[in-house]
């Protein structure tokens, strides 16, 4: 595993100058994943979102890597098309048959959990030799701020309002990770920003390993989230103290908590920094607050009990 | 002229095996009716070891337009093939793979689109698709889809060109019936298609590329579309060229409109696919009863031979357009919309009539298409005037 000083001596694959927000949780991850490839020539692609308009300004790029963007959903069919036409081309002899390429598909939870989901399940059932990251920023940010299966229940979302009939988001977030660990693919893993050196040692892993492999990066989005742009990595922190984000891995099906919770923290410690739960702190939503501490509550000790430890 | 092989074969056999022939290094494709046998065929070559090809059994038609679409920006030869639901299900997939300049060919096996669900033939799911910037052949006959598919092959890759072709044959009735197919041997078809060169290809590392970049800001997307536009119209000349080629080394004519009896005719049928063969049958029968019947069959219909169209049916006295697809709420088929455009700056007005005929395989009789040269010859003759919408032998 590299060290701090090793990784800093490595290329950024995504150059600076692009144009995502200050604080943009995803081009952290972006940039952390890439570290994890090592040395190694990466291909990447990437889902239609924020990541790829603000990287693609046509005629510039910020890929100092070999990138394809085609559309929204399939972010991982054309990266599985991409490494198909290296077995290919390696067939043909076009190729040297042991020159080594990594693959890389990144896309937003929108592109990811729900109109991507097909794309990337079929994806890695069928092996491909490829890295899936899923940057998780809980709603579909580039066209606005609107409501997906991961945004968190109660959060306010621009399709999921604040009203006298509805607060925020009705419906619990689907928990992406533990489908991909149930494809049993070799490698799947929950990292996030806020621990780069456990999220630079998952992708190390992620690509190391022969056959297809699941990180989901969370990587709050300021802009979304109604968080100040130098909170982003705090913010994610609180989001593992809490128990709504468990750092962990899933190697050939085995689970372990890669980063323990000492005592952890109250759910209202993520959420009341965050623009988007104000709601959640007005006395007549106590118990939609409650509710939301038992959903974390529930699924942190469930993983646990996978992790066979706590 | 190479060395042929007669066999009995099925469309999609034929199509696989031309395939096979041009040596694709990826394959994505989904399974639908009635493409099926062309997937199943080709997976027998991958199992056999007959083809060094990457076969993605991807899980819908919108992934396997997706991989063909990442595989050919990486630089491989692609092909896949689909039908109805399929190909409109990549609907998206299309316009990305034809903007990215990609030279994917596809096979399309012509079958009505729901609703009702129906699985036989027409031409609405490729008439759909029809402004997604595809290059489009038709064939009439098996033979006709082995022969498009290798020269599809050569058209797409064209530097001139670098557009997906797609190649249709008529779904069951091409597709599933056997025919007499002259194959040409393995050598003939590598040395015909050549090696594919692609440009600013994905997995060349060392010279890395941005492919799919975003030209939204006021950005040159005007522009990418009139280059595509102008690589449609050099494929007009890069299709003539690749089909005197094909003629010579196959011995098997090829023009993107192909006449029967136009020399002299006085009434003409224009139609695509399987049905200009129950035409130029009737035709053959009108002209031994003394009328002079006539047949334009459309080959290419994408980019649209518009002048070939015109030459072709100038002296006509009247000519019937056979549609097998809707395009509700136009003044007729798509076809139809072509032809009577193309037939606009000739010097005399020839009255066009539309018929829609054979949709989700509906039964095109002989008699049918008698009735359509009946109604010519009276228009012909100024005793009646075109239809209006005609729904050929609809009860």
């Amino acid at each position: 595993m590299a060290t701090l000083k090793e990784l800093t001596h490595r290329e950024d694959r995504l150059e600076g100058g692009h144009r995502l927000c200050a604080g943009c949780g995803a081009s952290i991850a972006v940039r952390q994943v890439l570290l994890g490839a090592g040395e190694e020539p990466v291909v990447v692609g990437c889902a239609t979102g924020c990541l790829e308009v603000s990287t693609t300004i046509y005629p510039y790029s910020s890929w100092k890597t070999p990138f394809i963007h085609n559309a929204f959903e399939n972010s991982a069919a054309t990266v599985s098309g991409v490494e198909a036409a290296f077995k290919g081309l390696k067939a043909a002899g076009k190729i040297p048959a042991d020159k080594r390429i990594k693959f890389v598909a990144f896309g937003g939870d929108g592109g990811t959990y729900d109109i991507g989901l097909q794309s990337l399940s079929g994806a890695m059932e069928r092996g491909h030799d490829m890295v899936y990251v899923c940057y998780d920023n809980g709603a579909y940010m580039n066209t606005g701020i609107q409501r997906s299966s991961a945004t968190p229940k109660g959060a306010w979302a621009t399709t999921a309002q604040i009203g006298s009939a509805q607060q925020g988001k009705q419906q619990r977030r689907k928990d992406l990770t533990q489908i991909m660990a149930a494809h049993g693919i070799p490698y799947v893993a929950q990292a996030s920003i806020s621990h780069w050196k456990d999220l630079t040692a998952k992708a190390e892993k992620a690509f190391a390993v022969e056959g297809p492999a699941f990180l989901n990066v969370f990587a709050p989005c300021p802009r979304g989230w109604r968080i100040p742009y130098n909170k982003t990595v705090e913010i994610a922190k609180l989001a593992v103290q809490t128990g709504f984000w468990p750092l962990y891995e899933v190697e050939d099906g085995v689970f372990r908590q890669t980063v323990k919770v000492h005592n952890k923290k109250p759910i209202e410690e993520f959420l009341k920094p965050q623009g988007r739960f104000k709601h959640l702190f007005k006395p007549e939503n106590a118990e939609l607050l409650a509710e939301i501490q038992g959903d974390v509550d529930r699924a942190y000790g469930a993983l646990l009990g996978r992790c066979g430890a706590q | 002229m190479a060395t042929q092989k007669t066999v009995s074969a099925t469309g999609n056999a034929v199509v696989a095996d031309a395939m096979r022939q041009c040596k694709p290094d990826v394959m994505a494709a989904y399974p639908i009716t009635p493409q099926t046998t062309i997937v199943e065929e080709f997976a027998g070559f991958v199992a056999k070891g007959r083809v060094h090809t990457e076969y993605v059994t991807v899980e819908s038609e919108h992934s396997a337009m997706s991989a063909c679409v990442g595989a050919s920006a990486a630089g491989a030869r692609v092909m896949t093939a689909t039908s109805s639901q399929g190909l409109a299900l990549m609907w998206e997939e299309l316009h990305v793979a034809s903007g990215m300049r990609l030279p994917i060919v596809m096979a399309n096996a012509n079958r009505a689109l729901s609703a009702p669900i129906n699985i036989h033939c027409d031409h609405g799911d490729a008439m759909g698709a029809r402004d997604a910037g595809w290059v489009m052949l038709f064939a009439e006959t098996a033979q006709e889809a082995y022969d498009n598919t290798i020269m599809a092959t050569r058209i797409a890759e064209n530097p001139a060109v670098l557009l997906p072709v797609m190649s249709c044959l008529d779904g069951f009735i091409t597709t599933h019936s056997i025919d007499r197919v002259d194959v040409l041997d393995d050598e003939s078809v590598a040395e015909f298609v050549g090696e594919y060169a692609p440009q600013n290809a994905l997995l060349d590392i060392d010279q890395p590329v941005t492919h799919g970049a975003f030209a939204g800001l006021g950005g040159p997307f005007f522009e990418f579309k009139r280059a595509q536009r102008d690589a449609m119209e050099r494929s007009r000349e890069v299709i003539s060229s690749v089909g005197a080629e094909y003629s010579e080394l196959s011995g098997r004519p090829f023009g993107a409109v192909e006449s029967w009896g136009m020399e002299d005719a006085d009434v003409a049928i224009v139609v695509i696919g399987s049905t200009a063969g129950n035409v130029r049958h009737v035709a053959r029968q009108l002209r031994a009863e003394g009328v002079k019947a006539g047949i334009v069959k459309v080959r290419v219909f994408r980019p649209f031979p518009y002048a070939e169209l015109a030459a072709a049916l100038s002296g006509v006295k009247a000519v019937a357009v056979l549609d097998r697809a809707e395009s509700f709420g136009a003044e007729g088929g798509p076809l139809f919309l072509e032809v009577r455009s193309a037939l606009y700056d000739a010097e005399t007005r020839v009255p066009v009539a539309g018929y829609i005929y054979g949709l989700g395989g509906s039964d095109v009789r002989l008699e049918l298409i008698e009735r359509v040269y009946s109604d010519l010859s009276d228009i012909a003759a100024g005793t009646a005037q075109p239809g209006g919408f005609v729904y050929l032998g609809a009860r």
